[in-house]
């Protein structure tokens, strides 16, 4: 049996195993140890305001998810089986579509001259056209797109579960709708919930098209920084300490994560 | 049946709203790769093919077409096989490592890609795979495994062992009952795990930026390269095109998973 399993191994050792091991090797090393690159991640602005405004975007993107996503895995968990099957597959439907083609049809959308503001002075709502783009505001409305259908997901999974008995039963003891779902259904959803927006934050944690395509070079995310640092600066100790600060942070929320509910839950939505 | 409270209807119309903004973009893309309008307007004031012609003439386009196109092919065509036998092996065994195999074979979708991507390029770098396709396939081959195993353990966990036992207690070896009783039941998960394999290959973009170079660039580098510069319609055409592969693709992977699950 571990034959089989050993060229897919094979692989992941080589592919992803040692190439992060480099970076964590070459954030420590170069020509003897230092923990330059480190004092420089944690102590110069640049950095430090990177991380910042990536948690920032990240925890922003994470509640706009779940305030446009919840109620949309309710409705689809709350209809007839048709049209939650016709829900469910317009979320994923853009899922399916490359990233890279994404971020173009928003630069199309958001654009000085694109779509959206010439509709609205078409309406005459504005007279002169609005920076939605190459900005934060950009780089937020896209990447809330790209990860909603993560947040979807998990919800309706949860929602799924929940016996619809329950809520019946909230209803014939006087409760009234919304009390039964504050008091029943949203607690049962919890689950859910915790899921959806750590594969969301995480995700975001990490994301480099959209910044870099909508964000107008003002937007500098973490995964920018790492670019930058190889591809403009060649400063590769630095990028990678950059990289491991990143993964870091990523394994604590999921091992913190994994406390409260299964990480087949988070991860086993694609 | 419920009365449409306030409260519902307020539902109804936030997540028409939802599903608007989900939908917009992919479905603006078609529109304008048919407009004759040199700069991007809304709705395009003639129709036109040029940028398609514009794609198709171009030798770059299409040399970038035939490397995303090889790559994603044999990136299926090494990854499935691969997949399936690692898929096999943790739903078979009882060894406790298997956990641990099964969540390493999950960790390109764990590390964020671009850590990934920066550390496959300093790899490369040292050995010299750097802007060449077999280093650009392995790359894909390894961001593809995942989806191929969630794909076939779902399979498997449909398929019952015991099948496979009688075929071996009928004198037949592990391998031949694998591919003669275990293998055509579980084909369509198999199946779809390739075409989202592909799927991923033909999107992939990050990776690729960094390791691929010279005449050995995948679409979406070109793609991504060219969308900082300006926004030429040429990439709508391409996007539309892309999209309707992906479509087609995952309607037949998602159809291929239905007929699974029902037998």
């Amino acid at each position: 049996m571990l034959a089989l399993v050993s060229p897919a191994l094979l692989v992941i050792l080589l592919l992803i195993v040692l190439p992060v091991g480099w970076l964590a090797w070459q954030s420590i090393y170069h020509d003897g140890f230092t923990l330059e690159n480190y004092r420089r991640v944690f102590t110069e602005d640049i950095y430090w305001r990177s991380f910042a405004l990536t948690f920032e975007i990240s925890l922003a993107v994470t509640v706009i998810a779940l305030l446009l996503g919840y109620p949309v895995a309710y409705l689809a968990n709350s209809v007839p089986r048709g049209w939650s099957i016709l829900i469910l597959s317009l979320v994923v439907l853009p899922f399916w579509t490359s990233v890279l083609v994404r971020a173009y049809a928003w630069l199309a959308l958001l654009q000085r001259t694109g779509v959206i503001n010439q509709f609205l002075r078409y309406l005459e709502v504005i007279s002169e056209p609005l920076a939605l783009v190459h900005n934060t505001f950009g780089t937020v409305v896209a990447t809330v797109h790209i990860l909603l259908p993560f947040m979807v997901l998990p919800l309706y999974a949860t929602m799924q579960k929940i016996p619809g008995d329950l809520m019946q039963a909230g209803a014939s003891l006087g409760a009234s709708p919304s009390l039964t779902f504050v008091r029943v259904f949203l607690p049962l959803s919890l689950p859910g919930v915790l899921a959806g927006c750590t594969m969301v934050f995480v995700l975001c944690l990490g994301f480099y098209i959209t910044p870099e395509l909508l964000g107008g070079g003002r937007t500098v995310m973490v995964s920018m920084l790492v670019s930058r640092n190889v591809e403009l600066y060649n400063q590769f100790g630095a990028a990678s300490a950059v990289a491991v600060v990143l993964l870091l942070s990523v394994l604590v929320i999921f091992f913190v994560v994994s406390r409260f509910i299964s990480l087949d839950r988070v991860l086993g939505q694609r | 049946m419920m009365r449409a409270s306030p409260a519902r209807i307020l539902l109804y119309v936030i997540s028409a709203l939802v599903l608007v903004y989900l939908i917009m973009p992919v479905l603006i893309i078609a529109p304008i790769s048919f407009s004759g309008a040199r700069f991007l307007s809304f709705p395009p004031p003639s129709f036109s093919t040029r940028w398609y012609q514009q794609y198709f003439s171009n030798p770059a386009w299409m040399q970038a077409t035939r490397v995303t196109l090889t790559v994603a092919f044999l990136t299926v065509v090494i990854a499935t096989p691969l997949g399936v036998a690692a898929a096999y092996a943790i739903c078979q065994s009882k060894l406790r490592i298997m956990r641990i195999v099964h969540m390493a074979l999950l960790l390109p979708l764990v590390v964020p890609i671009i850590i990934t991507a920066v550390g496959i390029f300093f790899v490369y770098a040292k050995i010299g795979l750097v802007a060449t396709m077999p280093g650009l396939v392995l790359a894909n081959v390894m961001l593809g495994l995942p989806y191929v195993v969630i794909s076939v353990l779902a399979g498997l966990q449909s398929f019952d062992p015991a099948q496979e036992m009688v075929a071996r207690s009928l004198g037949m070896n592990r391998l031949r009952s694998f591919f003669a009783v275990t293998l055509p039941q579980i084909k369509s998960s198999v199946v779809a795990g390739g075409i989202f394999a592909f799927i991923s290959a033909m999107d992939e973009t990050i990776v690729a930026l960094f390791i691929s170079g010279g005449q050995y660039q995948p679409l979406t580098k070109r793609m991504f390269t060219a969308l900082r510069d300006e926004i030429d319609p040429t990439i709508a055409a391409i996007s539309t095109l892309m999209t309707a592969a992906s479509f087609m693709l995952v309607l037949l992977a998602t159809r291929l998973r239905r007929r699974n699950a029902s037998c």
